[in-house]
């Protein structure tokens, strides 16, 4: 999971003037965003801001109707998911979602789906474990039956498990107990200081800027601020443009 | 919150009632102080389902079948179920945490018969009924012969008295069945079931025996116009209590036994047992009779279909509801390629060639079915897919392609199937083609097993799970899926290509919608994604009540087997939602609530620890040594 650090010329991920829609609904409206390697950004807007639909067209799940999305300086507009993911791209989903029913180690296994090199697999394995000992207390288990937290831990083990160059993190403070968002959030960063780029995207503003070098607020498909995170946190405008702030709003589903 | 956590109990506390001790038991209810609305509106559902099952004609037809020679009868049988289902509901009272719990007693009896003689009472009112009106007219079996049924030939008042007392006795039976200690209980189902199964088993047993030449003591135990006699009868029961005693707890020895192996001794005991099974079905048929292995093949036949649906339905969880389609295109392909009448072209291969094309056809026909289809999701793909089965068979039928399949006439003089010169597979030797069934069996058995902990297999699992996060995982749902619609397709198509050899002709009338429900009732019965209980399922089902067009043991049955496929499916979903014998994961993903809440109980003392050390440790290890 090392990482060269930050390389300004070229970035990541990024989008060019991106526009998206949902049949009639105009989602994402040119938006430009670019994460570089070895940060930790995140992007900010309330509900139905088009949030979620910046993830998706990330990773291929929606196609834009214009602009471009590039990864690592080559266009991948219309390339499917599974291109993607095979290229470092990977989605910790909302609510975790697990595969309730399958044990905690077919989830990780399953999220090295598309990997055919067994033996780097299994020592991604081993460094799950390292950083979340209780996954591995817990491999047999069903991730349905886990607590909160331990989904969460096994949620981003997935992810790790596809040996991935940007992790995105769709609301990582949704339907958590205060206490776990705290937690969640620490995990996060701890990731990140591992080495991880890590993208990710959330309603609660504090929370998120908290730990990110930089974001974005997003407000009806259009990016309105784009700035540092101390100088978002300092913005009177995030307060007015988005009505975020509280910590409360990890309570708001 | 102040919640106590059980810490006493180990990580993982088995749910259900063995868990729960006998600790807080509260003396027993007085008798008499029963809740008598609950009774009054039980014994009520009990007695119009038990004047539903007299007016279905089922006592009547199946007056027949004698279980024990003399005394009780299949339609007698039929009369008194409800009373003692009921009589045992009535007395059940569930275990919560904090609510005394009452030691049963008398109360759970006095409950149970006053329950089952409402129920009784029903058939006594149907009796009153029978003599004094006539609805023929609407209800065909509203007859004579069910009143003499129900008065032993000695008049109405005779009916009305003796369906209240037998009512009330057995529904006291059925509450005493709460009361009486597990060894007595144990004894008595065993002793029930075992003089029930030799009743079913009749025919299967006189000819296992007849082939081995043990006539005398059969006979000895089954009379000669069918049914136990009451000596064999009373051996039975004897025997099989002394079994029940004795054998206390083996089987569950044996199974924890090896349950708690592990590495190779596992695998070593698994293979034992496999091969042990297979042995038996091996050896078995040489002993049987021509109607025993007919019944065999027939079983082995559906358990071929319902391992192909299992794939589709059970591990990439696609409601497929016109499976049969799949049986179709196999034996029409088969009986294309094989037989020399078929209409058009009749390149007369020998079977095992033809199973080459088979494959090939059927895929290309799950294929061309499964890619329109795999794009939807949950109930329109269910729609669709009924569909497509009735488009399959219609097209069969169809005069525009009756110059390729011969419409309604089908296709007729299909030879056997040859085993490389070696044996010829038809009809007229059940036996062979018993063989060759369980052959393929063996095969696809193998070929789920694999699949299932196959990386294709926990893709399958992904998308039945969460489809949007297995593609976001990077799967190709698509391709997954339709990767499962076509292996389901070529393990049916396995089942009909063998069919159309067994019976010789094919016509479109075999493949009805029907054979699609009851092969899906077959997976959802035995359980759904378990390969032992689809198995399982298909002996029950098929074997004992009989497939859509074949009978089974209870030939008795087949006027009420979609009945009782129906009531089946309702009790099961009710009392037992992870089928006969299901496998552990849907167990698991069933009893999801129970588990739930434990980890919802442990994961609230992960919260409190965390909160407590808030200092700013490492996330990943807090509480680690815990649980």
């Amino acid at each position: 999971m090392s990482q060269d650090p930050p390389d300004r010329a070229v970035p990541l991920l990024e989008m060019r003037k991106v526009n998206a829609h949902y049949g009639a609904v105009h989602a994402l409206r040119d938006v430009n965003l670019s994460i570089y390697a070895g940060e930790l950004v995140c992007l900010l807007g309330g509900n139905a801001s088009g949030k979620s639909t910046t993830l998706k067209t990330l990773l291929g799940m929606l196609t834009p109707t214009s602009g471009e999305v590039v990864l690592d300086g080559e266009v991948v507009n219309g390339r499917p998911t599974s291109y993607l993911v095979a290229r470092g791209v990977t989605m910790v989903p909302e609510n975790r979602r697990l595969f309730k029913r399958l044990t905690v180690r077919e989830n990780l296994q399953l999220g090295a789906y598309l990997r055919k090199d067994s033996d780097a697999v299994a020592s991604d394995l081993e460094r799950v474990f390292e950083l979340f000992p209780r996954v591995k207390e817990r491999l047999g288990q069903k991730a349905g039956t886990l607590s909160g937290g331990e989904q969460q831990m096994v949620a981003i083990g997935r992810a790790l498990m596809s040996q991935p160059r940007v992790l995105l993190m769709d609301e990582p403070s949704m339907g958590l107990a205060p206490t776990l968002v705290q937690q969640n959030f620490e995990l996060i960063s701890q990731i990140h200081e591992a080495g991880m780029t890590v993208f990710m995207v959330e309603q609660n503003a504090n929370m998120a800027l908290g730990i990110a070098d930089r974001g974005w607020v997003l407000q009806t498909g259009r990016v309105v601020l784009d700035d540092t995170a101390e100088a978002l946190l300092a913005n009177p405008a995030l307060r007015t443009s988005y009505l975020g702030g509280g910590k409360d709003d990890s309570d708001s589903s | 919150m102040n919640l106590t956590v059980p810490s006493e109990t180990g990580p993982q506390p088995p749910p259900g009632p063995a868990a729960s001790t006998a600790s807080n038991d509260s003396p027993p209810r007085p008798p008499f102080a029963q809740d008598w609305g609950r009774i009054a509106r039980m014994g009520a559902v009990g007695a119009v389902g038990q004047i539903f099952i007299s007016l279905s004609n089922m006592p009547v037809k199946l007056d027949g079948r004698a279980i024990i020679e003399g005394i009780l009868s299949l339609g007698y049988l039929s009369l008194v179920v409800l009373p003692f289902a009921v009589g045992s509901r009535v007395g059940y009272q569930v275990r919560r945490e904090g609510v005394p719990f009452h030691r049963p007693g008398t109360y759970e009896v006095v409950g149970g018969a006053a329950c089952g003689a409402v129920v009784g009472g029903g058939l006594s009112l149907l009796a009153i009924l029978i003599a004094n009106f006539d609805l023929r007219e609407p209800l065909v079996n509203w007859s004579p012969i069910l009143a003499d049924l129900l008065a032993f030939n000695r008049g109405t008042a005779f009916a009305v008295v003796i369906w209240l007392a037998v009512g009330a006795v057995i529904g006291a039976l059925g509450g005493l069945l709460r009361v009486v200690p597990p060894l007595a209980k144990r004894i008595l189902w065993t002793v029930v079931l075992t003089l029930f199964g030799a009743a079913v088993l009749e025919s299967l047993t006189t000819d296992l025996a007849e082939g081995m030449g043990l006539e005398g003591p059969v006979e000895w135990f089954y009379a000669p116009r069918g049914g136990l006699t009451v000596t064999g009868a009373i051996a039975l029961a004897i025997g099989s209590a002394v079994l029940a005693v004795v054998g206390r707890g083996r089987v569950k020895g044996a199974k924890a036994h090896i349950d708690s192996l592990e590495g190779p001794a596992r695998t070593r005991a698994h293979l034992g047992l496999i091969l042990a099974t297979g042995a038996v079905l091996v050896i078995l048929p040489m002993f049987a009779g021509k109607l025993t292995n007919e019944l065999l093949a027939n079983v082995g036949l559906f358990v071929l279909l319902a391992l192909g649906l299992n794939v589709v339905v059970g591990l990439a969880g696609i409601l497929d509801l016109g499976y049969v389609a799949f049986f179709a295109v196999g034996s029409y392909s088969a009986a294309v390629l094989t037989a020399a009448a078929s209409p058009r072209i009749n390149p007369e291969l020998p079977w095992f060639v033809a199973l080459i094309g088979v494959v090939i056809l059927t895929g290309l026909v799950g294929l061309f079915i499964g890619a329109p289809v795999i794009r939807m999701r949950g109930d329109y793909l269910a729609i669709v897919t009924l569909g497509f089965g009735e488009i399959i068979r219609l097209l069969f039928l169809s005069d525009w392609l009756s110059g390729w399949f011969g419409g309604s006439q089908g296709i007729t003089n299909i030879p056997g199937a040859e085993i490389f010169g070696l044996a010829e597979v038809s009809g007229t030797d059940p036996r062979s083609v018993f063989y060759l069934v369980l052959a393929f069996c063996a095969i696809a058995i193998y070929v789920s097993w694999r699949l299932e902990r196959s990386r294709i297999g926990r893709a399958w699992m992904a998308v039945r799970e969460d489809e949007t996060v297995a593609e976001a995982m990077g799967i190709n749902t698509v391709n997954v899926k339709l990767l499962a619609f076509v292996v389901g397709a070529v393990l049916g198509s396995f089942s009909g290509a063998i069919f159309s050899a067994k019976v010789g002709s094919v016509f479109p009338a075999s493949f009805l919608i029907l054979v699609s429900i009851v092969i899906l009732v077959v997976v959802i019965f035995g359980g759904m994604g378990s390969i032992v209980g689809v198995i399982a399922g298909s002996a029950v089902l098929i074997g004992v009540l009989g497939g859509p067009k074949q009978p089974g043991l209870l030939a008795e049955f087949s006027e009420f087997k979609l009945l009782i496929y129906g009531a089946l499916l309702v009790w099961m979903m009710l009392a037992r939602p992870e089928g006969l014998i299901p496998s552990v994961r849907r167990t698991r993903e069933l009893h999801q609530e129970e588990m739930a809440q434990d980890a919802w109980l442990r994961g609230q003392t992960d919260e409190d620890e965390t909160a407590d050390d808030n200092n700013g440790a490492a996330a990943g290890r807090t509480a680690v040594g815990e649980s």
